[in-house]
């Protein structure tokens, strides 16, 4: 007989986890060590994906979405517009990493302690590993918290609008840049 | 094992949500099957119709009136040779069919079939939809770019800034239907496909008629920018053969090109399917608070196994009418047959038309309404399907500075007008 529930009990998470973090990783090294810059966009879209997926993981499914649809596809399509329409095929021959890179590598070691250590520390910070919202209703959950009554709910509303004003302040500063007369 | 099959269709729920993996990969499986073959006959009733339009046959030859046509393409497009251009980059040049193909196809995880027929009714449905086709693009330009040609990167620009410009005047309208679900009690609308068809049926109305004319004004947008966004006439400029020789496909041949057009074709059902559940009342029935007395049930119940009669008549009809020539009897057996094999799955449905008619939890009952449910939808698919042949046979296609003005300067305005309209009547009604 099938189980009727309402959630779906997670399966093979270690699997999956562990598959997507490393595509996640290896795909970024592999944004960073390509010559050929479609090359990098491409692995940038797979890094994306993968952490698209390990939203997926955590039950916010409309974070996963909304990934997908403005990075993967739109910032990411912009990329490739840019990439494709300037002429970079000289840069493709210069140096791949220039002389300064150990310097590099051990601000990337830097950071890594800082955040292995924020990891450890942390933990106790946040008992309760945050908030889980049930997944079947996670994009109505997210709207009360946005949309809801000021107070306890619908606290970031004038954030996320403020946010959407600094977006609109920002295009129409492209668009005033770049038109020779308006 | 009939027991687990029987109570599998009284399921009352997806298998996405049941936790069910079986019956998900069974159903992926169907699906799967059902698009390719639905692509297959798309192709031909294309190349029928195209050519009935223009006072010609189509294909005749090949099988009865044209019918084995689409396998004999598929074998030749498989036996090709496969060219890559001598400086294209290897790696992306195979790679891009693939992320056209699993960007049109991932869609269909969440299209809803039926109340409990889907994959999974994800609580997201309609933004994982929108978001997944908008990967498409990404498949079109790197396409493009791998050729290392000129007119495939024209055509790749192109054909991918036509997507993005209609994309934004798509969103909008997609955003105004699912305002349309939240006038309810509890004031709470929902992404899920299933869930936007449930709200038509307990609002008792199809938005494309809510609010007259804003339901109306929104489908419109939505049927027009579904075009552009496949590429299709009116709008395929960027793939049309007399403009840039055929855009950005030029360089694939064979197996990579027969792969783009899968994607499309996909990518056309998937968006209608769109159109379908948001506005056209998804599975429903026609009509279904009307005319709701038992004897109008049992009459639309009947419609599945109606139509594919009237098929094995057109079907019979056509053998009959087959030149007495001795080298047209194969083709007038072929053609039998299939009108014969036509007949007897119409009479199947009409049987479990009959014996499902009391409302109670037969095995027929639960037949029936799934079957009901699949060929309502499908039906109404398969309308946006012909009206897609339709367009691309009667008008001329725009220019891209034509194409890009409407998309911005008319479409984007009047799907934000449609928006603020329709919260703000959904306000005033409450």
């Amino acid at each position: 007989m099938i189980a009727v529930s309402t959630g779906m009990a997670p399966v093979a998470t270690p699997w999956f986890f562990y598959g997507l973090a490393g595509l996640a990783v290896a795909s970024g090294l592999a944004v960073i060590t390509r010559r050929n810059a479609v090359h990098s966009a491409l692995a940038l879209i797979v890094t994306l994906l993968s952490v698209a997926g390990l939203y997926l993981m955590l039950y916010a499914p409309f974070v996963a979405g909304v990934q997908i649809i403005v990075y993967a596809g739109g910032i990411m399509v912009l990329f490739l517009f840019v990439i494709m329409l300037v002429n970079i095929e000289r840069s493709s021959k210069d140096r791949q990493f220039n002389r300064m890179w150990p310097v590099g590598l051990a601000a990337a070691c830097a950071l890594m302690v800082l955040f292995v250590s924020a990891f450890v520390k942390g933990n106790k910070l946040f008992p309760d590993r945050g908030m889980t919202l049930a997944e079947g209703s996670n994009t109505q959950e997210i709207a009360k918290l946005l949309y809801g009554e000021a107070g306890k709910m619908g606290q970031y509303t004038f954030a996320f609008e403020i946010a959407s004003l600094l977006l609109l302040v920002a295009i129409l500063g492209a668009v005033i840049m770049t038109k020779k007369k308006i | 094992m009939l027991n687990s099959l029987m109570s599998y269709f009284g399921s009352t729920v997806t298998p996405g949500e049941a936790g069910n993996q079986l019956w998900a990969l069974i159903y992926v499986f169907i699906i799967f099957t059902g698009v390719s073959v639905a692509v297959m006959a798309m192709n031909w009733l294309e190349r029928k119709a195209l050519a009935h339009f223009q006072i010609r046959l189509g294909p005749m030859r090949v099988g009865p009136h044209g019918l084995l046509q689409p396998i004999a393409d598929a074998l030749k497009l498989m036996l090709k040779e496969d060219i890559i251009p001598a400086e294209a980059d290897q790696f992306v040049f195979w790679v891009a069919p693939l992320i056209g193909l699993l960007a049109a196809f991932t869609v269909y995880t969440v299209i809803p079939f039926g109340p409990s027929q889907a994959v999974s009714d994800m609580n997201i449905g309609i933004l994982f939809m929108l978001g997944v086709s908008s990967l498409g693009v990404l498949g079109i330009v790197v396409a493009g770019w791998a050729s290392n040609s000129h007119y495939p990167l024209i055509g790749a620009l192109r054909s991918s800034a036509q997507m993005v410009s209609y994309e934004v005047a798509m969103g909008l309208v997609v955003v105004s239907a699912i305002l349309m679900t939240s006038l309810n009690a509890s004031g709470t609308g929902t992404l899920s496909m299933i869930g936007i068809v449930q709200a038509q049926q307990q609002q008792g109305i199809w938005f494309i008629f809510k609010f007259f004319p804003l339901g109306f004004i929104a489908f419109a947008i939505f049927a027009i920018a579904m075009v552009a966004e496949t590429n299709r006439a009116p709008f395929d400029m960027a793939e049309a053969e007399s403009e840039l020789t055929a855009g950005f496909h030029t360089e694939y041949s064979g197996l990579r090109w027969s792969l783009f057009m899968l994607a499309e074709y996909a990518a056309m059902i998937a968006v209608s399917s769109i159109a379908v559940t948001l506005w056209l009342g998804g599975w429903m029935r026609p009509f279904p608070n009307l005319l709701n007395a038992p004897v109008w049930e049992f009459i639309f119940s009947l419609f599945p196994g109606l139509t594919f009669a009237g098929l094995a008549a057109i079907a019979f009809i056509g053998a009959a009418r087959m030149p007495g020539h001795s080298f047209f009897k194969i083709q007038r057996i072929g053609l039998a047959v299939f009108a014969a094999l036509l007949g007897f799955l119409a009479l199947l449905l009409l049987l479990i038309a009959v014996a499902g008619r009391s409302a109670d939890a037969s095995v027929a009952a639960r037949f029936r309404g799934g079957i009901d449910y699949v060929y309502w939808f499908v039906f109404k698919v398969a309308i946006f399907m012909y009206l897609f042949i339709w367009y691309r046979a009667t008008w001329p296609r725009y220019r891209f500075d034509q194409l890009m003005r409407i998309g911005w300067k008319v479409m984007l305005p009047i799907s934000l007008g449609v928006l603020v309209l329709t919260a703000v009547v959904g306000v005033l009604v409450k």
